[in-house]
């Protein structure tokens, strides 16, 4: 059986020790993984914010970021590793070209998404356009961020698997070597791995966002937070919240 | 005060939404914009804070040109409320309200004990300030927007149909307190509505609109209702003008009726004639009908509101008999139609 096999290798202690073994390979994915989204992010949320809130260049930027997203990505890690000579760069360029894309949509569509009337109230109280962007803006924006920042990480994590085209010890290695020698219970195992370390690094960036999403947001966010009584930011239940009987309660 | 001299504002796209705006709004006044879509009133609003540029002609508060301001400072100086309150849903109720103090330079404590003074001042519980807005209904939401202009104690509030999002009995309940807020306050209010009862109920003075920005009349409500400036006025007035007029006309000169009363609960005995039901406070609380039967009375006439009031309890009332109450809610008297409308009559003449 393809799984038994799959365990087998996995749990095979050959594997877990020496500079091919099993952690060191999460290790190296992991580094490419980081690179790659941190990189991703220093280029495409500012960019998403800026155009997000100015709404200067918003054709231009949904065209561009659709267009990256067709690029193959191991078409262009092979063709980085030519002319760049070097694996590494043209592995983080590769994967970080692949991360753009959701992460600039995140960061647009969380800015473009505030309420109108929240922005135009921000205005008309006197907030210059720095002051209207991170006191307003951006916290509004942070789901939708921390969504695009999600949706690459993922993507990013799948992919970096390409790096052991061009000799990188990611997790790519147990692929392409058991495709090779026809070892499936290889080829599975390194599957499973980099199934296991999307969900984990998943289930780690969603944690992230119920700390950094204001509580006023995750409330408005729940099913429950449509109904008369709501959960406060603490979790414990309140009072029905009163309803209005016709503005005597002075 | 807030002066409009000669304001045209023109949009890119070719439409006047503005058209040499004459007008001003005397300070410590509630003035009401109120018109069709497209007729302006919402645009002249936002010129005051410079939400918008005019193309031509000169916006001045307090007589200084808003052009010659920078916008966040000009801004923070005016109260702004939008409809549907645009609260920060990512703030609680304490920190929106402390938004334009805390942008002005203050502590956090003392923008937010200000802010706790601001909850209490529109009628809101303290312990709502530790909410988020989601947690608030319509009205409270609309209630905390009002604080939340008055935060820095603005000389001048600007209001952009504050209560059209809410339903009937709270928006009435709002306009009451916007009344009672601004007898205590008294700041220069502009305040734009498309509801011409809204605009004669809480107005000082009304500026009625025309689509493509022409000012039709702008005059006390009183004024509007019994002599509108031409048919476009009369027909947005309503058709029921006549009656709704006698909002502004005082009851002075209608003589208030003893009448015949029962004790609440006591056993009823037939009697020809109509007997109003009291509690033990002199409190009305429905007729007892000739035959014997208890049906519920009709509206209440305090002493010293207006005459349609008066005339309202009379037509509501089963036994035709109005029932006046004093400030206390304690009987009165009554009155009848014809008396009041005999005190209406000889008003003309």
């Amino acid at each position: 059986m393809i799984f038994a096999d799959a365990f087998a290798w996995l749990l095979d202690p050959v594997n877990w020790s020496g500079g091919k073994s099993i952690p060191v390979r999460v290790g190296i994915h992991l580094l490419y993984c980081l690179g790659a989204v941190l990189g991703a992010s220093l280029i495409a949320v500012p960019l998403g914010l800026y155009v997000g809130h100015t709404g200067r260049g918003g054709v231009v930027l949904v065209g561009g970021s659709n267009a990256l997203r067709a690029l193959p990505t191991l078409g262009l890690v092979t063709f980085l590793y030519l002319i760049a000579g070097g694996g590494t760069v043209g592995v983080l360029i590769g994967l970080i070209v692949l991360a753009v894309p959701p992460i600039l949509a995140g960061a647009y569509a969380g800015i473009q998404d505030v309420d109108r009337g929240v922005v135009d109230a921000a205005r008309g109280m006197g907030m210059t356009g720095s002051q209207r962007l991170w006191r307003v803006e951006v916290p509004n924006a942070l789901p939708l961020l921390v969504g695009g920042l999600r949706n690459a990480t993922l993507q990013v994590v799948a992919t970096a698997s390409v790096a052991a085209y061009v000799g990188i010890e990611t997790l790519g290695r147990p692929l392409l070597d058991g495709l090779r020698v026809l070892d499936y219970g290889q080829f599975v195992g390194g599957a499973i791995l980099i199934a296991v370390l999307a969900v984990v690094l998943d289930v780690v960036l969603a944690g992230v966002g119920r700390l950094v999403v204001p509580a006023g947001l995750r409330l408005s966010a729940a099913p429950a937070g449509r109904t008369r009584s709501r959960r406060t930011q603490r979790g414990r239940r309140e009072e029905p919240v009163p309803v209005e009987s016709g503005g005597s309660t002075a | 005060m807030i002066e409009f001299r000669d304001v045209t504002k023109r949009f890119d796209d070719g439409t006047t939404a503005v058209n040499g705006l004459d007008l001003v709004v005397e300070a410590g006044t509630i003035t009401v914009f109120v018109g069709p879509s497209g007729c302006g009133k919402t645009t002249s609003l936002r010129m005051v804070n410079r939400m918008i540029d005019p193309t031509s002609g000169t916006v001045l508060v307090d007589g200084e040109d808003v052009l010659g301001v920078d916008p966040p400072t000009l801004r923070r100086g005016i109260g702004y409320v939008i409809q549907q309150a645009g609260l920060f849903p990512h703030r609680t109720v304490l920190d929106n309200v402390a938004t334009v103090p805390l942008l002005t330079g203050w502590t956090r404590r003392k923008a937010r004990q200000r802010a706790a003074e601001l909850l209490e001042l529109v009628g809101l519980p303290a312990e709502l300030g530790h909410r988020y807005p989601v947690q608030l209904s319509g009205g409270q939401q609309q209630r905390v927007g009002v604080a939340r202009a008055l935060a820095a104690d603005p000389p001048v509030l600007l209001m952009d149909e504050p209560f059209s999002a809410v339903d009937p009995v709270v928006r009435e309940g709002l306009q009451d307190e916007l009344l009672r807020l601004q007898a205590e306050l008294d700041k220069t209010i502009v305040f734009v509505t498309h509801d011409i009862d809204e605009a004669v109920r809480i107005g000082d003075k009304v500026a009625v609109m025309r689509t493509g920005g022409f000012l039709a009349q702008y005059a006390p409500p009183a004024e509007l209702l019994t002599r509108p400036a031409d048919d476009f006025v009369a027909g947005f007035v309503g058709k029921d003008r006549g009656y709704r007029s006698l909002s502004f006309v005082d009851s002075s000169g209608v003589e208030v009726a003893e009448v015949a009363t029962v004790a609440e609960g006591s056993a009823s005995e037939s009697s020809p004639d109509w007997r109003l039901v009291v509690d033990a406070d002199k409190r009305p609380q429905g007729w007892v009908a000739p035959d014997g039967s208890v049906v519920p009375g009709g509206s209440l006439y305090e002493v010293g509101a207006s005459i349609r009031g008066a005339l309202d309890a009379a037509l509501s009332s089963p036994s035709g008999l109005g029932v006046v109450v004093d400030a206390g809610g304690h009987l009165a008297g009554v009155v009848t139609a014809r008396q009041v409308l005999d005190v209406i009559e000889s008003r003309r003449g």
